[in-house]
């Protein structure tokens, strides 16, 4: 059987590895943490884009595209949370008028439909808590929200549960290609070996790229810096909020998020360090001043956290995506916004592309839905009745703030590519996740990962693989 | 649906206080639903001394003084539920609750108290900037660890905030072999007890650094160093002031905040300035047969009074069962003002005979040498010489019949300090 190895278990990364599951072959994906969906699709603004912003005839264009018609079907098939909400790209300055009229010709030419422009009271009327300050707005109907890091552990689990073989805590250091074969070798001194290598790196696909082709590539980290608000601000708006782009991005949004809060950012700031994920004093201070000026009622009051992202801008401009200048090495690369609306529709595109190269047939025993963990907070009471009687675990509250039981904490561990940190509990099923940030479920969590995977409370991980959150007391 | 007359949401100190007292005012039908496995709330982490003094007149621990409420309850033979979790109240009192027995449980109340105490501010409501790694925990969540569980947060710590738990904490990690480098509070005084700052702090010569803030939090994994700065009178940081202190551990103590989530769901109407509910002399809030008391109404800094004000709540709940609902009433506010931050309760009825009256209250500011002064349409009904008042201690005035009944015939009360 053709084996291929996938570098990068993020949304791209465990997409691809999905599409591929379709097809007879081997396929592994090597992750360098402890956890998929830790790197850019763990921290970003979650919005499946209409697809105006992107220049007509780029891959960025095409598969943003694409992907946006994808998610109606997509999202229930691996049941996620999506929801198409719609989006405003506020006017503030009759000046600018001509360049929101661009835009709108622009999402025309690129297929965008119930695409509008607005008079302010047009935008009042629909969403009453956008700033008077406007002069117009673009609405896009098919604007949506997603819950990132959930798509893509629902892609991985699903991919999982089809045969792909996931490999954690393997950060990939070498490439070398044999006598035709690749040998992709890791931190720990492993060797894997493949017919072909697919590169879904993000911030870090340069350097994997750089391993072996000729054309080199070269990302820049550019920062992006969030603030999250309380679920009780969450009637604020229930669209997307966008001001006019610029060259670094599409500027600060206001955005409500699947689970009922209020997302405002990102910042677009270019750093040195792709590990960079400190929120800064002045990062935070122009989300929210920049944020207040799209909706003005926000107040820092009710901020519950703050986070940082890394976005892969990729010099090149567009998307990277195809078999590079080394026959069998694929790159899936600079994949940036509108890369996570992109997602589903590049994956696809990506597994045909290396089944024709391949030759692969089609599986027959692919199963194309994944079922999410229960989400009790979403019940109905009845429904609630029935999950306790079958499992009693369900009727203990381990997260008061988001209401999560241990039957679903339980679950998350226990599935396929489970959780094994806090945060991967918490990515999974939102233990942590609200208004007092854990400070009460922490040690709870803690405590159930421990016994559920057998390990010491004290060697139980936030986060980094080693990096514990207490120390046994010493004995006096 | 089961009927019950009383829920009590919360076995902590004050949903205990408020069973008990609405027992002893002839209440049967009681069910308290406490969230975690033992009753008693948060004291049961409290394990150091300092509680009781009012109530009891000696020193006891947290687990000793729930241990005596407790102990009364059970006497009394009240119904509690453990590991029991309530998600919903409506304002026609129903309480939906659920846990792993039972399932999901309905209950159709006449009262319901709404006990269920308070959460500490998370790093996200302080926008402190940084590294978002492992070793950042609130001061109670690390009290938890070391005291319930038995496991250290850390070796090397920084405290943010001089709330009462940051201080108590400040001292419980040193007791147990950790070095707290500093306590950093934002304001020009600590939000704390007296007390503690010297029993805690002083007495262990730990630096607390008054007019500072943390402005970054370092770390790779875990927490490696912080960043702290003076800051100015706008409480901005100085920069050029800004000193790294190494450490792999920052508590924070930045503030309590009244879990009122349920009280939401009931359509209760809440106060911005406490966060809790705003409610009449009677502990009862905007709607109708649901009270409040204890922490979740507004944050006290003694348990002893936590427990006072839960037997009010509780004898009026039992009151209330009895005459099958309050009469119609006509309300005269209470308000803070020159100082006063916030004054509990909000309303006094304008008809209900009362022997006396106590008005709990929050200064917003270090003040010396003040009165502090109950006003009927600005005429002195009470008033009282205070050498200092601080935001870290909560003030009360006990106003007698008297004066209640001026304070009813009047249109507003305002509770003032004033100069001598």
């Amino acid at each position: 059987m053709k084996k291929i190895i996938v570098i990068g278990g993020g949304v791209i990364g465990c997409s691809v590895a999905r599409e591929l599951c379709r097809y007879e072959a081997e396929v592994t994906v090597l992750e360098r943490f402890n956890d998929v969906s830790s790197g850019t699709t763990k921290a970003n603004s979650g919005i499946v884009h209409a697809g105006f912003d992107a220049t007509t005839g780029t891959l960025k264009a095409k598969f943003n595209m694409l992907g946006n018609a994808m998610f109606d079907k997509l999202s229930k098939e691996l049941d996620f949370p999506f929801k198409r909400n719609g989006a405003f790209v506020l006017c503030f300055d009759k000046e600018d008028l001509p360049s929101l009229r661009e835009l709108y010709d622009r999402g025309v030419r690129n297929g965008v439909e119930d695409i509008f422009l607005l008079t302010p009271d047009e935008v009042h009327a629909i969403e009453p808590a956008i700033t008077e300050n406007i002069v117009g707005a673009l609405y896009a109907k098919t604007s949506g929200i997603v819950s990132p890091y959930e798509m893509a552990i629902a892609y991985a689990e699903n991919a999982a549960v089809n045969g792909c073989n996931f490999l954690l805590n393997k950060k990939v250091v070498g490439l070398e290609q044999k006598d035709g074969d690749w040998e992709v070798k890791t931190e720990d001194g492993s060797v894997y070996g493949a017919d072909i290598v697919i590169n879904c790196a993000g911030v870090h696909a340069d350097e994997i790229n750089n391993l072996v082709c000729d054309k080199k590539l070269t990302i820049i980290p550019r920062k992006g810096e969030y603030m999250l608000y309380d679920k009780t601000c969450g009637y604020l708006t229930s669209t997307t909020i966008f001001q006019m782009p610029s060259k670094m991005g599409k500027g600060i949004l206001v955005a409500p998020t699947t689970h009922g809060n209020i997302i405002t950012g990102p910042t677009a700031k270019d750093v040195d360090n792709k590990e960079d994920l400190y929120t800064t004093v002045d990062g935070l201070n122009e989300v929210y001043d920049k944020a207040r000026k799209s909706v003005p009622s926000l107040n820092k009051k009710f901020v519950i956290t703050q986070f940082s992202g890394i976005r892969a801008h990729c010099t090149e401009g567009d998307f990277v995506i195809g078999e590079s200048d080394k026959k069998g090495f694929y790159n899936v690369a600079g994949i940036e916004s509108p890369g996570l609306t992109s997602a589903p529709a590049i994956a696809v595109y990506v597994a045909e592309d290396i089944a024709s190269m391949l030759e692969l047939k089609k599986k027959k025993s692919f199963v194309s839905k994944r079922k999410a963990i229960p989400h009790f907070a979403m019940m109905s009471d009845s429904e609630r009745e029935k999950l306790i009687k079958e499992n009693p675990l369900y009727g203990k509250v381990i997260c008061r703030c988001e209401v999560v039981t241990e039957g679903e904490i339980v679950d998350a561990i226990n599935r396929p590519i489970g959780a094994t940190t806090v945060d991967g509990v918490k990515r999974r099923t939102r233990a942590g996740m609200g208004r007092c940030q854990s400070g009460f479920c922490l040690e709870r969590v803690m405590e159930i990962l421990a016994r559920e995977l057998g390990i010491d409370f004290e060697t139980v991980v936030k986060n980094e693989s080693g990096k514990y959150i207490v120390y046994r007391k010493e004995k006096k | 649906m089961i009927k019950k007359n009383l829920v009590i949401i919360g076995g902590g100190p004050a949903g205990l206080a408020a069973a008990k007292s609405a027992y002893d005012s002839g209440e049967r039908d009681i069910v308290i639903l406490e969230r975690e496995n033992v009753l008693g709330g948060i004291l049961n982490q409290c394990i150091h001394n300092g509680f009781g003094l009012h109530t009891f007149k000696e020193e006891l621990t947290g687990p000793e003084y729930a241990s005596r409420y407790i102990a009364e309850v059970e006497k009394r033979g009240i119904e509690y539920k453990l590991e029991t979790t309530v998600l919903n109240v409506t304002d026609k009192k129903v309480v939906t609750a659920v846990n792993e027995k039972d399932g999901l449980l309905k209950y159709k109340a006449k009262a319901v108290i709404m006990a269920c105490g308070c959460r500490e501010r998370p790093r996200g409501g302080i926008n402190v900037a940084g590294s978002r790694c492992a070793g950042i925990f609130s001061a109670g969540t690390a009290q938890k660890l070391i005291n319930i569980d038995g496991y250290m947060p850390g070796k090397e710590v920084v405290i943010l905030g001089s709330g009462d738990i940051g201080l108590i904490m400040a001292r419980r990690m040193t007791f147990e072999g950790a070095k707290v480098k500093a306590v950093v509070e934002l304001m020009p005084y600590s939000s704390g007890l007296n007390r503690n700052i010297v029993q805690c702090i002083k007495d262990f010569d730990i630096p607390l650094l008054f007019s500072h803030t943390v402005v970054d939090i370092k770390g790779e994994g875990r927490v490696s160093s912080v960043v702290i700065a003076k800051v100015d009178e706008n409480l901005q940081p100085i920069m050029s002031t800004a000193q790294e202190i190494k450490c792999d551990t920052i508590l924070l103590s930045i503030g309590l905040l009244p879990e009122n989530e349920l009280a939401k769901t009931a359509s209760v109407e809440l106060s911005p300035v406490t966060g809790g509910a705003v409610v009449d002399e009677n502990m009862m809030t905007s709607v109708d047969g649901i009270f409040e008391c204890g922490n979740v109404l507004h944050v006290h800094d003694l348990v002893d009074f936590v427990s006072m004000e839960s037997e009010d709540a509780g004898r009026s709940a039992a009151e209330y069962i009895k005459r099958k609902g309050s009469p119609k009433r006509d309300y005269v506010a209470i308000k803070g003002e020159g100082g006063v931050r916030y004054v509990v309760p909000q309303y006094l009825s304008k008809s209900d005979k009362l022997d006396k009256l106590q008005l709990k209250m929050r200064v917003n500011n270090v003040y010396k040498d003040k009165r502090l002064t109950v006003l009927a349409d600005g005429e002195e009904i009470y008033s009282r010489k205070k050498q200092i008042v601080t935001p870290g201690e909560m003030e009360s005035v006990v106003l007698n019949a008297d004066a209640i009944a001026k304070a009813q015939k009047a249109d507003s009360i305002t509770v003032t300090l004033k100069g001598e």
